[in-house]
């Protein structure tokens, strides 16, 4: 889940399978459904330990208006630290970029933010902002967001190719057309693998920031109120929503990267295979 | 038993996504003990191919392969031949003295042993000062000297070379190849050598086969007759000159 | 030496930006000027102590009479500690071994890594408390309980860098082993084992911060143990008599997580020569 949030440089062995390739995967699947199924109602195992798929899937219809709408307002606290956390980030990279100084201290300075539990700043952001507010979780998500989202675009931008570099300079090419045609385009690879990390970052600080307290009607305290009632296939039919849109929002970066950079090996490889 | 390398009809096609490739067609070639044998020849006329199939680094899809007097895979076990490519491929996490051990600890040698015949090695190619060294921070023309010092470690009868000077500078690539030619006199390998490079075929080898592409094949195979030991009088000798341009012009199909 | 200059002076930068706010917020009353409009965060003393208030609350009991709020915390730190190092390694050594089955069979490959690949995209940590229920269920000390969320928090990234770092050794080097004949075991010591710990490395440190937030988090839900994730709550509601403890803790917590994964980077020092060693 956390993934690799820090390192990710750009991922070029991203390959989207063919049919053939993908028909052990479906197979695992269905075969590990109906043995989850088989096992749960054969050995009786107690819902506690793993509720048959079944059971989770009558929850997840059963239930589905007040799962989904907490889905919905846990993912408007993910998508706002988002949205807050990467332009924060792309900023700040910017001057991080330019200038060497800075840059020396700011990268051991967002290594060590990136050792840190971040979550735990959420019963203040909560304190700051009010139990309610949906700002306090946003603010855990930002937090969480800005530090590999600046790390990965400050390595991009220092990325550009020495070669492109001197022939825009031998062109007598400005600083900021230097920016805009060669460094930014550089920075692209680097932006979105920074994006796949986060993205999934965001949901999990939305859904922990909420085990802190606040209103019930979000997934992290749905999930925590159902666990501790024992009502087990709702907590899992929850986690299945949440999982629906973690990948939702994947695939939707996934989908970023395609239009903005076809030009890209990850994606030019992908296509061909 | 006699030659070292013996091929007949021996053939090669990849099965790709998009069909079949022919990557050698009846290929016959023998090789004697002692020999030193450049295969040159344009990009995809299958040289490297060629020399995998010898290592059995690769299986022939068709054809009869004898190596040192056996079945390829047979003198793979036999640990009958040493190999370089073009890239040292040096492991990183070892240094010049363990990477040169490596065959040697697979082979179970001793520890005491396995010191004393690397360090033979590595002075034999010049590097006794850098046994300690770490892959990184040696140059590499160095680089590839331990690869070489490696590839020999097991004194095997022979050395597989594919295009191993490939990415050196001009200066070195040529003290490499003198170099090449001295442990080639001192140790009696029979060397065969990919390149693409006509000057360094000639220049180092005893016989050039030459090689041309779609489907991959032997045009032509040409004896050197250049005396040994060769050296810088060597390339401006007036028959290095004739043999080159017989060589280019069998390239071209004349 | 311009390095750690400009540490501290990104350090003293936001050190200053909260309290030049606090300032700002002293000489407009706590209203953004010419509206109604209150200040959020409020920069009073109640919502925003004083950074040296907040070193200095360390240093103060945490209770009447007790133990200096740092020796408290301390102790709740090496609590989430210990439920966070034992999943490190149980969850290490699983996806190490979960790499080297990937590798050994495609089929095996095929079949289960583009689940780990989705679970990455997943907010797994949701299962969190039902994990911790599990452990209680089960009869295992509450602190295990929590040790399993750790686990599976540094399972997947360990799994699957493993298994890229196994990958990443040349072609020729691979042709090189089956050139000497070395067995499948041979070539995955000498050769593949050796290349992936750099990748392995990388994903030990994400895995050591992830899992302290997994064991910090399994502790809330539950209230129980006497782990920072228990401090946290606990400070959390005390914010409106003395906020500074909270601010507090969260910075321990926070040189926890620091601390824990520069073992995990001295361990890598340790193992990966300098020459190697990717840049992070």
């Amino acid at each position: 889940m956390v993934g690799e949030r820090m390192t990710a440089s750009p991922d070029h062995r991203a390959g989207t399978a063919g049919v053939g390739r993908l028909a052990p995967a479906a197979v695992a699947l269905i075969a590990l459904v109906g043995l989850w199924e088989a096992a749960v109602r054969l050995l009786q195992i107690e819902a506690f330990l793993l509720p048959a798929p079944s059971a989770v899937f009558t929850e997840f219809v059963a239930d589905a208006s007040v799962i989904w709408s907490a889905g919905f307002k846990t993912l408007i606290e993910a998508v706002g630290g988002l949205v807050a956390g990467t332009i924060g980030g792309i900023l700040v990279a910017f001057v991080v970029a330019r200038w060497e100084a800075v840059r020396l201290g700011a990268m051991p300075f967002a290594a060590a933010v990136n050792a840190m539990p971040i979550v735990a700043v959420a019963p203040i952001t909560i304190a700051l902002f009010g139990l309610t507010n949906p700002v306090s979780r946003m603010a855990v998500v930002a937090l969480m967001v800005f530090f590999p989202v600046m790390i990965n675009t400050t390595r991009g931008l220092l990325s550009a190719d020495a070669n492109e570099l001197e022939l825009m300079r031998s062109y007598g090419a400005s600083g900021w057309s230097i920016l805009r045609r060669v460094r930014i385009p550089s920075a692209h690879p680097y932006f979105f693998s920074a994006l796949k990390i986060v993205v999934p970052l965001s949901l999990i600080g939305a859904i922990v920031s909420e085990y802190f307290g606040g209103p019930q009607d979000v997934l992290g305290q749905y999930i925590t109120n159902r666990a501790q009632l024992f009502q087990f296939p709702d907590a899992w039919a929850a986690m299945l929503v949440a999982a629906i849109l973690g990948i939702g929002m994947y695939s939707l970066v996934l989908l970023a990267e395609r239009l903005v950079m076809p030009w890209h090996v990850s994606v030019r490889t992908s296509d061909q295979r | 038993m006699g030659e070292i390398v013996a091929a007949r009809r021996v053939s090669k096609v990849f099965k790709t996504g998009k069909g079949a490739v022919e990557a050698l067609r009846d290929i016959d070639l023998t090789i004697d003990p002692g020999e030193f044998v450049s295969l040159i020849g344009p990009s995809g006329c299958g040289k490297s191919t060629l020399l995998r199939l010898v290592g059995d680094l690769l299986t022939p899809t068709a054809g009869e392969l004898v190596v040192n007097g056996k079945t390829p895979a047979q003198s793979r076990l036999d640990h009958d031949y040493g190999i370089a490519f073009q890239k040292a491929t040096l492991l990183d996490w070892r240094t010049a003295i363990e990477n040169v051990e490596l065959p040697l600890e697979l082979m179970n040698v001793g520890r005491d042993q396995r010191r004393a015949r690397a360090t033979e090695m590595l002075e034999m190619v010049e590097l006794g000062e850098f046994v300690n060294a770490n892959p990184w921070q040696l140059s590499g023309g160095m680089q590839q000297r331990v690869a070489i010092a490696r590839a020999l470690a097991l004194r095997p009868p022979l050395l597989l070379m594919d295009e191993p000077f490939g990415a050196l500078d001009e200066m070195t690539r040529e003290s490499m190849q003198q170099e090449l030619l001295r442990i080639w006199r001192e140790t009696d390998t029979t060397i065969i050598f990919v390149t693409h490079s006509i000057p360094e075929a000639v220049f180092l080898s005893t016989r050039v086969v030459v090689m041309a592409s779609r489907p991959g094949r032997i045009v032509d195979s040409m004896p050197v007759d250049l005396s040994h030991p060769r050296g810088v009088d060597t390339r401006e000798d007036e028959r290095f000159y004739t043999t080159l341009t017989e060589v280019r012009e069998a390239l071209r199909g004349r | 030496m311009l390095r750690v200059v400009s540490f501290i002076g990104i350090l003293l930068l936001l050190v200053a930006i909260w309290e030049g706010y606090k300032l700002l917020g002293a000489a407009l009353g706590g209203q953004w000027p010419g509206t109604e409009i209150e200040m959020k965060p409020r920069p009073d003393n109640q919502n925003m102590p004083h950074v040296w208030d907040m070193v200095a609350a360390l240093f103060q009991p945490a209770r009447r009479g007790g133990d200096s709020l740092i020796s408290a915390l301390l102790v709740a730190s090496a609590y989430t500690l210990r439920s966070a190092v034992l999943g490190f390694v149980i969850g290490g050594l699983l996806g190490f071994g979960l790499g080297v089955a990937f590798v050994r069979s495609e089929m095996a490959e095929r079949a289960f890594l583009p689940y780990v690949v989705a679970s990455q995209t997943i907010p797994i940590i949701a299962l969190a408390p039902i994990v911790v229920v599990w452990g209680g269920r089960l009869g295992l000390p509450s602190w295990m309980g929590v040790a399993l969320i750790s686990t599976y928090l540094t399972f997947f990234p360990v799994a699957i860098n493993t298994l890229r770092g196994l990958r990443s050794p040349e072609w020729t080097a691979t042709e090189m082993f089956r050139s000497y004949a070395a067995r499948p075991t041979e070539t995955l010591w000498k050769l593949q084992v050796p290349a992936a710990l750099p990748y392995i490395f990388t994903a030990l440190k994400v895995s050591a911060t992830a899992s302290i937030v997994g064991a910090i988090v399994g502790e809330l839900p539950s209230g129980f143990g006497e782990g920072l994730g228990r401090a946290l709550l606990q400070f959390n509601q005390a914010f409106t008599s003395d906020p500074s403890k909270l601010y507090a803790a969260v910075l321990v917590a926070s040189v926890a997580g620091i601390f824990f994964v520069a073992l995990v980077t001295l361990a890598e020092w340790l193992v990966i020569p300098a020459g190697r060693r990717v840049e992070n």
